[in-house]
């Protein structure tokens, strides 16, 4: 059985998880990684998906995270995100009106650069749209 | 003197005012608690938000990268002051502490021949400051309709100030919000958001602090993305010790008139009483003097 280390995801308006876990999967700007006990330190970006966690108890939790970055080090992960909801609880019409906004900005960027961003971010929308359905 | 007539309904008037101040002050202490709540459930990020600006900034090491939101254009010529107060007034002093404080920052700015820019977030400190400094307001922002203040709200307010800076639209900007720091006492505070300066060294000896990190993707390219975050985060702390403070201003203001309607029921009432007594005696000495002429 995997050792269990401290994790915790904030979002700016409450502290929604602080326990024990076993694994996490974030998504990662970078791709996703799953992060265990004695990680090497390690900071990133993440960008809107589904976070994964396995409590020391064994149960599985899900949470949709809309961008943030994660703040690893041995003795615990950080996951400091922009906002985020259990996956139970997700509102189908607020995912819809942030896609609408990505679509929005995507199509009002001014250069090439902050419109491949836009498309990048809308992009990861549509996907984590996609993932959400069937759930 | 006032009728016996117009005694009683001047009394009865006072008792209506001391009941609609007395569920005022109610209502403004369950929100107060509510407020409370939510400052406190959002000090977690900003504390650790914290920690993480100032171990990055310090594997950056202050170099040449730094994002100009950090660092700042290098001139204070033009100054933004983001005003945050309340939406509603019956709050004591709150909105009037906080507006006397921007007014004599903005004061001190013009005599140093510097250009002032305002952004007025609620409407009671729209409406002081628009009296002197109508025409250095260029936005206000309407918390009005917002029943319950996200970080959405605050986020708002910070894009359009960083869209602004990226326009070269000023070069230092100010928060001035009110610190709650107990019911009966807020203080005015001002605070620098941008440039944010390299946050103090005392944040960055917690636990793995020294740690070496493995940055995912670079360093700059997170500061970046992290310092526009960090904004919003300052913002929405603002909005929410603003928001208590609104709350325990209303609070003990609703208490202090609930206390003077009671004083000044009291004192009616005795010289009501006193009327009533004087009339009563009068009509009995006319009663007496006119059976004694008999």
């Amino acid at each position: 059985m995997p050792e269990a280390f401290k994790f915790e995801l904030v979002s700016p308006e409450r502290l929604l998880v602080s326990e024990q876990v076993e694994t996490v999967v974030i998504p990662g700007a970078e791709g996703e990684m799953t992060v265990m006990a004695h990680h090497a330190p390690v900071m990133t970006t993440i960008k809107p998906g589904v976070v994964t966690l396995r409590t020391a108890q064994g149960k599985e939790e899900r949470y949709v995270v809309f961008g943030g970055f994660a703040d690893i080090v041995p003795a615990g992960c950080t996951l400091l995100a922009e906002s985020a909801v259990a996956v139970g609880d997700i509102d189908r019409a607020d995912l819809a009106r942030r896609i609408q906004e990505a679509r929005e900005d995507a199509a009002d960027a001014k250069d090439d650069q902050t419109r491949s961003k836009a498309e990048q971010f809308l992009n990861q929308l549509t996907t984590l749209e996609g993932a959400l359905l069937p759930a | 003197m006032p009728s016996l007539k117009d005694l009683r309904n001047r009394i009865a008037s006072v008792k209506a005012t001391q009941k609609i101040t007395k569920a005022m002050q109610m209502v403004a202490a369950a929100k107060l608690r509510r407020a409370q709540e939510a400052a406190e459930a959002a000090r977690p990020y900003s504390e650790r938000m914290g920690a993480v600006l100032a171990n990055i900034t310090q594997a950056i090491g202050g170099g040449g990268d730094a994002p100009a939101l950090m660092t700042g254009t290098g001139k204070d010529d033009v100054h933004l002051l983001v005003v945050c107060t309340a939406e509603r007034g019956l709050c004591g002093g709150f909105n009037s502490q906080i507006a006397r404080f921007a007014r004599d920052h903005i004061r001190k700015l013009l005599a140093d021949g510097k250009q002032v820019k305002i952004i007025c977030v609620g409407k009671k400190g729209f409406d002081i400051l628009r009296r002197d400094y109508g025409a250095l307001i260029i936005e206000r922002v309407d918390l009005r309709e917002v029943k319950t203040l996200g970080f959405v709200n605050a986020d708002a307010i910070a894009k359009k100030v960083i869209h602004l800076f990226n326009e070269g639209g000023f070069d230092i900007c100010t928060l001035f919000y009110s610190q709650f720091k107990s019911v009966i006492s807020q203080i005015p505070t001002a605070q620098q958001i941008i440039p944010a300066g390299a946050p103090s060294a005392a944040a960055e000896v917690k636990d793995g602090g020294s740690a070496v990190y493995e940055y995912e993707p670079e360093p700059g390219e997170i500061l970046s993305d992290l310092i526009p975050r960090n904004i919003s985060v300052q913002v929405f702390r603002a909005l929410l010790e603003n928001a208590a403070g609104e709350m325990g201003a209303k609070m003990s203001a609703m208490d202090n008139a609930t206390r003077n309607a009671g004083d000044m029921i009291n004192k009616l009432s005795i010289t009501y009483n006193r009327q009533r007594q004087a009339q009563i005696t009068k009509e009995l000495i006319e009663i007496i003097s006119g059976a004694e002429a008999l």
